[in-house]
């Protein structure tokens, strides 16, 4: 495996990082955008040149880097909000539970039945790193829009994992993956902004409540 | 044995050099002229000829204080490697003596300042206390990280030599490693965006606060610990970001005091276009700091 790629990836595993540590939304943004056009490059890196891969490229770039941050970001300014308050669990506390999921995953990784060629290669750990880190944005964030990006953050790390097998991955099921994705953020934007009207706060830890 | 002489000729003068640079830096940034480059040389001198005052409510701890905290800190410069250079001193292990040498300088520093009684000062001993707590895993993770690439356990194999080839190898590793020693070197020398060296406002102070009661030449002694402090947590520093060596023995001593001055713009620069972290802010990024350092082991034990 090219030195490049590798380095990519460390790069999106500090991503899950700085995700994990902000509470500004708009910096979470960014990062999951950086992030998705990190994914986006790393397939012309390892895979040989083919109009299939730069097809695969040029949807992931577009998709993850502006479509989908444009649509979150339009959320916030609707729901004028700025940065997540009081998660359920604090920035630090889960910061370092995202570098003990990060080591289990390298220890995972080790353990998994992999083909020979995918041995040993950064990717997989890589991918689970990033798959628990978004669960853990998902279960720990208080806000709709934090949950999003922490959905973003999980099907980055199943795109990682994917990108072992992007040969054999036919074009028309990376396009309606990327199209479920998109539809999926349109609708909770939707969603972000029905919460909002409704209860003049994202929160969702109050639609537990059954009553007023 | 040259070699020697001049790790600790340098050692001993360089280090206010390093302060000098640094204010230089930051007044041109703010389009000031600024002190001379040498000012604190002249500062040091000026405090040595100055008497002391001491509280009648001191004992020994607080004039030992200064004394051992200087003390440790030059043993400590005898164990870090100056460029390619070999340490004078070195043995197998002596990385944990290193860490706890300022372990050491700073227990005593914090006993200094408790023992003027001042709640004041007792109040930044607290902060020194607690964000020296969570910068040491960091520093022991990034040790971790050398130790494993070279495989010894001393500080000059593990900075002189493999350096470069790890940079080739496992670069990844060697860039998380920098920022992390960065931040630890921001933290332990209290410079901007953990502390202010030139803030007098009392409620964010860490450093500055447990020296208030110090005066005359223990003051010295204790601003010029600090810039040894600098040096060699410098010097750790430059050996791993710039790992160079052209054989010839004068070059690469002059390549080193070259390094060292481009990390104290470097430093210079930081401080010039960074405000200070609000205190509660300041472990969360040590949080980082440590998380940086225990990925890089983590991509290197992998």
């Amino acid at each position: 495996m090219n030195t490049v790629a590798d380095q990519l990836i460390v790069l999106v595993m500090l991503i899950n990082f700085a995700a994990l540590g902000t509470g500004r939304l708009a910096v979470a943004i960014r990062a999951v955008a950086l992030q998705g056009v990190i994914l986006g490059i790393l397939p012309v890196l390892i895979h040989s040149f083919s109009w299939h891969l730069v097809a695969i490229t040029v949807g992931l770039i577009l998709a993850k880097g502006i479509l989908i941050p444009s649509l979150l970001t339009g959320a916030i300014t609707k729901a004028r909000i700025t940065r997540e308050m009081e998660p359920f669990i604090g920035y630090v506390p889960t910061l370092l539970i995202g570098a003990v999921l990060t080591a289990l995953a390298f220890a995972f990784a080790a353990k998994l039945p992999l083909a020979p060629a995918h041995q040993g290669l950064l990717f997989v750990p890589a991918a689970i790193a990033t798959l628990l880190t978004g669960f853990l944005l998902l279960v720990t964030r208080r806000k709709a829009i934090s949950q999003v990006i922490g959905y973003l953050v999980l099907e980055n790390g199943i795109f990682l994992f994917g990108l072992l097998l992007t040969e054999a991955m036919p074009v028309m099921v990376e396009a309606g993956a990327l199209l479920d994705l998109i539809v999926g953020i349109f609708v909770m934007g939707i969603i972000i902004n029905q919460i909002s009207r409704e209860f003049s706060s994202i929160d969702t830890s109050r639609l537990t409540a059954l009553k007023e | 044995m040259t070699d020697a002489v001049i790790h600790i000729l340098l050692t001993l003068l360089m280090p206010p050099l390093l302060l000098g640079i640094i204010g230089k830096t930051k007044a041109l940034f703010a389009g000031r002229v600024g002190a001379p480059i040498l000012q604190p040389y002249y500062d040091l001198a000026k405090l040595l000829r100055k008497g002391s005052v001491f509280s009648d409510t001191t004992t020994w701890v607080f004039q030992a204080g200064p004394v051992v905290t200087l003390a440790a800190t030059l043993t400590a410069s005898f164990l870090i490697p100056l460029g390619e250079h070999r340490a004078p001193l070195s043995f197998s292990g002596d990385m944990v003596l290193f860490a706890y040498l300022f372990g050491l300088a700073r227990f005593c520093t914090t006993a200094a300042a408790l023992d003027t009684g001042s709640s004041f000062e007792g109040m930044g001993a607290a902060r020194e206390a607690t964000f020296a707590c969570l910068a040491e895993p960091a520093l022991f993770f990034s040790l971790a990280v050398l130790a494993r690439l070279s495989g010894s356990l001393s500080l000059t194999p593990m900075l002189t030599g493999t350096v470069a080839t790890s940079w080739l190898n496992s670069g990844a590793s060697i860039l998380l490693l920098g920022g992390s020693l960065f931040i630890v070197l921001l933290v332990e020398n209290c410079r901007v965006p953990f502390d202010d060296p030139t803030t007098h406002l009392e409620l964010t102070m860490i450093h500055e606060v447990m020296v208030l009661d110090h005066s005359g030449p223990l003051f010295g002694v204790i601003l010029y610990g600090a810039a040894v402090k600098l040096f060699v947590l410098g010097a750790l520093f430059t050996d791993i970001a710039l790992p160079y060596a052209t054989g010839i023995t004068l070059v690469d001593w002059g390549l080193f005091i070259v390094a060292m001055l481009m990390l104290a713009i470097g430093i210079g620069v930081v401080e010039s276009v960074m405000a200070r972290l609000r205190i509660v802010k300041v472990p969360q990024m040590l949080a980082a700091a440590c998380i940086l350092a225990a990925f890089s082991l983590l991509l290197v034990l992998r």
